[in-house]
């Protein structure tokens, strides 16, 4: 603390400094040969920046106690240095006169540093100069010899760190920020050497949240533990959609490779961790798709997908039942939602991302079909805008295609109600009056928030939807 | 401007008060000392009430002599006071002790900003943030052993407890007067002459009453600078904040002196970020240097917390339309446009101005200096031409000398000491002021730069120690051991010039200096004091016992060439104040 100013002994060491003539045998003795010249050296000593605490990597100077010109003995307080912990009294190691402060007071070097010339004698002073000039020629000497090199800018974390591992950084998602970042936000990205500029951005009026550049650095937001230090290995299978491998608590098995998330991977794990804390259920209904199927063949060639169709006839129903489009952010009110965009799941490389179908409502099948393939595209790419993936009021999964049956979602934040979509498939059904016939038939469950949507609502719902795919002729208007 | 108002009189305090201070104590020797002290002990109201009977006598038969006509000379009251805040109750028991008819006018709630607005509420918030603080700190909770899981709160209940106390103090303070017979006049007060004062309705004040006395203490508003539109909601002063309807996200807070500082406090430990405009160039621009220096490593660095210094906020919106709060800054010396913030909420914490609008100062010939009342070292109110007007005085934040809540009470005692006919001057040195961080900061007499200043003007040499509260054995066991007391003395005479200290506690610790500044003890003195083992007092045992004086003899040998260590410990100390600007 400031309180009691530990005297704290620098690090100093015998720096050779280039001589032509012959002066103390003893000093030339000790000299290394360079550039083949004869070379011989003095006694200059460098003064280092001293790391002060474990956590120091750099130091201000508050202010330089000894002046240049003053002669100073072993044990006298030189300078007073700012870590980021304490100002503290920093002594001398050597009697000498102090010839060049390298560092003024006010500006700060990183631990390891020199910042100023120690001269053995008055002769030496001169030389000690002319070294200071070339050192300020070099630059930031930002390699110092011996004890604190080691040190010098790098933060204290384990010794072996092969190349700059730990942080990485894909972006996945160019986010369209302002470049607003929250205090702890700032912080942490100074901590964690995140660039603010290549964080996703989930806060409010597009700011960056601290979990946001948590989720860029990899960080998970309950285990505190870094992420291994291990070389990251060329990519393995990328998981599949949705499968997000839960932090186990377990030592992972002798030979495992430890792969930390993208941040399009944490920002999954995130949102499904706090599905947890929403009473979710669920309601499941078979429905009848020869109709639809008739429709899809009629209009396959004009590039309508069964994702649109299958997007359009939901939003239709939502228009009937606003409360499965709501959602709800405090856990005390409904938030209804003035537009119907229906969020798609997709898989990508690596992840899984929602591209949004807007106004799925108000817009026909052929302009939802025309803006569903540029998402795509731009969802590929990597390129989808924030509002293009962030503003659904209602999702579709849909596993139909690979012969999935049937699914059961998990609730995306901020939404009131998913939809998993089987695979429609030939079934054997009986009519009312008993008749057996053969029909294709699909099931489709939907999850929902119950502290808003009920079991009720979900089956009207789910009714009017029935009604839509199997009288699809509304969908064309 | 925006947070030097916070403080805004304390340079002129040190000029004026302190000679004040020195010429009433050359007028009548160990008189002011008695006084002072005596109106400290009377200032609490339940020890005067319930455990002295003596005490109690002396009240009955002040209440009761309060009824009669007699004493007052014709006059309806030899005491009229205006405002029941802090100051004016502080005044009005003293007034009753000594025997005087009194009454106190109050257009609001009793209590005034302190109880209902300001002191006591941001207490209660301030306890409930010191706990949070604490519950949330893993490694300040492992060490000591302990395991606690997710601590979180209800807002709503944090609010009540602040409101709860409020009116606890409230109700104590209106009891402590109805119990002593202090008339409370409901109303608003105006003066309308000489020894006159009218009270009733704003606009209507239809009754009059007469008093040999009349004491101003009206207090103080916060104040909000041009430019700046408050809703009540997202763009708040402390008025709103002491609420807590609401705990945003991210809050800025304009102003970085006590109040800014405390509120930062309590936001960070419900969760808020927090975003600190200051005008000046440093943080907390009150303190002392060193003490702002290791406050901002303490509670600013570490915490949630991000600042902007040397700027100004020109224009604050309120969140509407879907959008967030806006704040435009300039740069507070070139005035050019630097940045918009866009946060939650704003807090606008750029100090207080006085409230003496409706007084009626002008039928007296009084004019108000940028709102304050004018008043020499007495709390007399001057007049437009410089001169005394005869028994009106003004004390606490509406004269402005020193706005604390005690600061005023101590006014207000001092004022009734000399309406009973002894003479009275109050020190402003030897009150202590106390910003309730976690840990706490708290301050008395002159920080380091005005001691030397004052050293340098009057030809003395001061010499400054300090001691760590990593030395103190119940520090350490509380797991507190972040901290730092300093103390500034005279290295001839051993007078105390100033203790400043940052650490647990430290707004109880302060008194055993402010004590030993109001009965003139120097170090060499109380450095016999003992202190029990272990406490957090014995921080300051500490650094009384380091004080060193200048040896006897050696006095004044080579007064412009001090020797050679001291000149190299004060080249770093000017150096270090140089250095940060």
């Amino acid at each position: 603390m400031a309180a009691s100013p530990a005297p704290f002994s620098l690090s100093a060491s015998t720096v050779p400094a280039r001589l032509r003539a012959a002066v103390a045998p003893a000093a030339a003795a000790r000299g290394r040969q360079r550039r083949g010249r004869m070379v011989v050296r003095a006694k200059i000593r460098e003064i280092f920046m001293p790391a002060l605490s474990s956590t120091m990597t750099e130091g201000k100077i508050v202010s330089w106690t000894a002046t240049e010109g003053d002669r100073v003995s072993k044990g006298d307080a030189v300078v007073v240095v700012e870590s980021d912990k304490a100002d503290m009294d920093v002594e001398t190691f050597y009697d000498g006169i102090v010839a060049a402060v390298l560092v003024p007071a006010g500006e700060s070097a990183p631990v390891g540093a020199p910042i100023a010339l120690l001269a053995e004698s008055e002769e030496e002073v001169s030389l000690a100069v002319a070294k200071a000039q070339e050192l300020a020629k070099v630059g930031q000497p930002q390699q110092a010899p011996p004890p604190s090199a080691d040190v010098a800018g790098t933060p204290p974390p384990p010794p072996p760190r092969p190349a700059e591992a730990p942080v990485v950084v894909p972006a996945p998602v160019v986010a369209g920020t302002k470049g607003i970042a929250t205090p702890q936000a700032k912080k942490l990205a100074k901590q964690h050497r995140v660039d603010l500029a290549k964080v996703t951005v989930t806060g409010p009026f597009g700011r960056i949240t601290p979990a946001d550049v948590e989720a860029a650095a990899g960080i998970q937001p309950k285990p505190k533990v870094a992420p291994a230090a291990a070389a990251p290995p060329p990519p393995v299978a990328a998981p599949s959609v949705g499968a997000v491998p839960q932090a186990a608590v377990l030592p992972p098995v002798p030979g495992a490779i430890v792969v930390p998330f993208t941040t399009m991977q944490a920002a999954v794990s995130k949102n499904m961790v706090e599905s947890l804390a929403v009473p979710a259920f669920r309601v499941g209904y078979p429905i009848l798709t020869n109709k639809l199927d008739e429709l899809y063949e009629k209009v396959k060639s004009k590039g309508v997908t069964m994702t649109v169709l299958l997007a359009k006839a939901a939003a239709m129903a939502l228009a009937q039942h606003p409360v499965v489009n709501s959602s709800c952010k405090d856990g005390k009110s409904f938030t209804y939602n003035s537009n119907i965009n229906i969020a798609v799941a997709v898989a990508i490389d690596g992840g899984l991302i929602t591209p949004v179908l807007q106004d799925a409502d108000k817009l026909d099948i052929y302009l939802l079909s025309q803006n569903w393939k540029d998402l795509v595209k731009k969802a590929r790419a990597k390129q989808l805008q924030p509002n293009e993936y962030s503003s659904g009021t209602f999702t579709l999964s849909n596993l139909g295609m690979f012969g999935v049956d049937r699914f059961d979602a998990i609730l995306p934040p901020g939404q009131g109600a998913i939809m998993a979509v089987g695979a429609s498939k030939p079934t054997v059904v009986t009519d009312k009056d008993g008749f057996f016939s053969v029909k294709s038939k699909m099931q489709v469950n939907v999850t929902a928030d119950h502290r808003i949507v009920y079991g009720a609502d979900l089956a009207a719902f789910l009714q009017t939807f029935a009604k839509v795919i199997e009288d699809p002729d509304s969908l064309t208007l | 401007m925006q947070s030097t108002a916070a403080v805004p009189m304390s340079a002129s305090v040190i000029t004026t008060g302190g000679s004040g201070a020195r010429s009433g104590a050359a007028r009548r020797p160990g008189r002011i000392r008695v006084c002072w002290l005596r109106g400290e002990a009377l200032a609490c109201p339940s020890l005067r009430i319930s455990q002295e009977p003596a005490r109690r006598a002396v009240a009955r038969a002040a209440a009761a002599s309060n009824g009669a006509v007699a004493g007052s000379g014709g006059f309806d009251y030899d005491l009229v006071i205006i405002g029941a805040g802090v100051g004016g109750h502080g005044a009005a028991l003293h007034a009753v002790e000594e025997g005087l008819k009194t009454a106190i006018i109050e257009g609001d709630v009793v209590g005034g900003t302190c109880v209902n607005r300001g002191c006591v509420p941001s207490k209660a918030l301030l306890a409930v943030s010191g706990r949070m603080r604490e519950l949330h700190d893993e490694h300040h909770m492992k060490s000591l052993g302990l395991q606690v899981s997710s601590p979180g709160y209800d807002r709503q209940a944090v609010a009540d407890h602040a409101n709860n106390l409020a009116s606890k103090i409230r109700s104590n303070l209106t009891n402590s007067m109805n119990a002593l017979g202090v008339d409370i006049l409901t109303g608003v007060g105006t003066i309308v002459g000489k020894q006159k004062v009218r009270y009733g309705k704003v606009g209507f004040p239809d009754k009059e009453i007469t008093a040999r006395n009349i004491i101003i203490a009206t207090g103080s508003v916060p104040f909000v600078p041009k430019g700046i539109e408050i809703d009540g909601k997202t763009v708040f002063t402390s008025d709103h904040a002491l609420k807590l309807e609401s705990v945003p996200d991210w809050i800025a807070i304009v102003g970085s002196g006590y109040i800014g500082l405390e509120f930062s406090d309590v936001y960070t430990a419900l969760g808020s970020e927090v975003t600190f405009v200051e005008a000046l160039d440093q943080l907390m621009p009150g303190f002392d240097p060193e003490i702002a220096k290791l406050a901002q490593r303490v509670l600013i660095n570490p915490r949630k917390i991000d600042y902007h210094t040397g700027v100004f906020a020109s224009k604050i919106t309120p969140a509407k339309d879907g959008k967030p709060v806006l704040i435009e800054l300039i740069d507070a010396k070139t005035k050019e446009h630097k940045e918009t913030l866009e946060v939650d909420a704003a807090l606008i914490a750029t100090g207080r101005a006085p409230f003496t609008k409706g007084l009626g100062l002008e039928n007296i010939n009084v004019v108000t200096q940028r709102g304050f009342v004018p008043v020499d070292e007495r709390m007399q109110v001057m007049d437009a031409d410089g001169n005394v007007v005869p028994d009106l005085y003004c004390i606490g934040d509406a004269n402005g000398k020193l706005m604390l809540a005690h600061a005023a009470s101590a006014q207000g005692i001092s004022v009734v000491e000399q309406i009973s006919g002894r003479d009275h001057v109050l020190n402003h040195l030897s009150i202590p002021a106390a910003c309730f961080t976690h840990p706490e900061i708290s301050m008395v007499g002159l920080t380091e730069p005005q001691a030397r200043e004052k050293a340098d003007k009057e030809g003395f040499e001061i010499n400054v120690v300090k001691t760590s509260f990593k030395a103190n054995t119940k520090a350490l066991a509380e797991n507190g051991a972040d901290g730092l007391a300093k103390l500034i003395y005279r290295r001839d005479t051993g007078e105390i010039l100033g203790v400043h200290i940052l650490g647990l506690h430290a707004a109880d610790l302060i008194h055993e200096a402010s004590n030993a500044i109001a009965l003139g003890t120097c170090v060499q003195d109380i450095k016999f004091a003992v202190h029990a083992h272990p406490t957090l007092s014995e921080v300051l045992d500490e650094l009384f016992k380091s004080a060193k004086l200048q040896p006897r003899g050696v006095q004044d040998s080579k007064p412009n060439q001090p020797p050679q260590p001291l000149l190299k410990v004060l080249s770093f100390i000017t150096s270090l104040f140089s250095s940060q600007k």
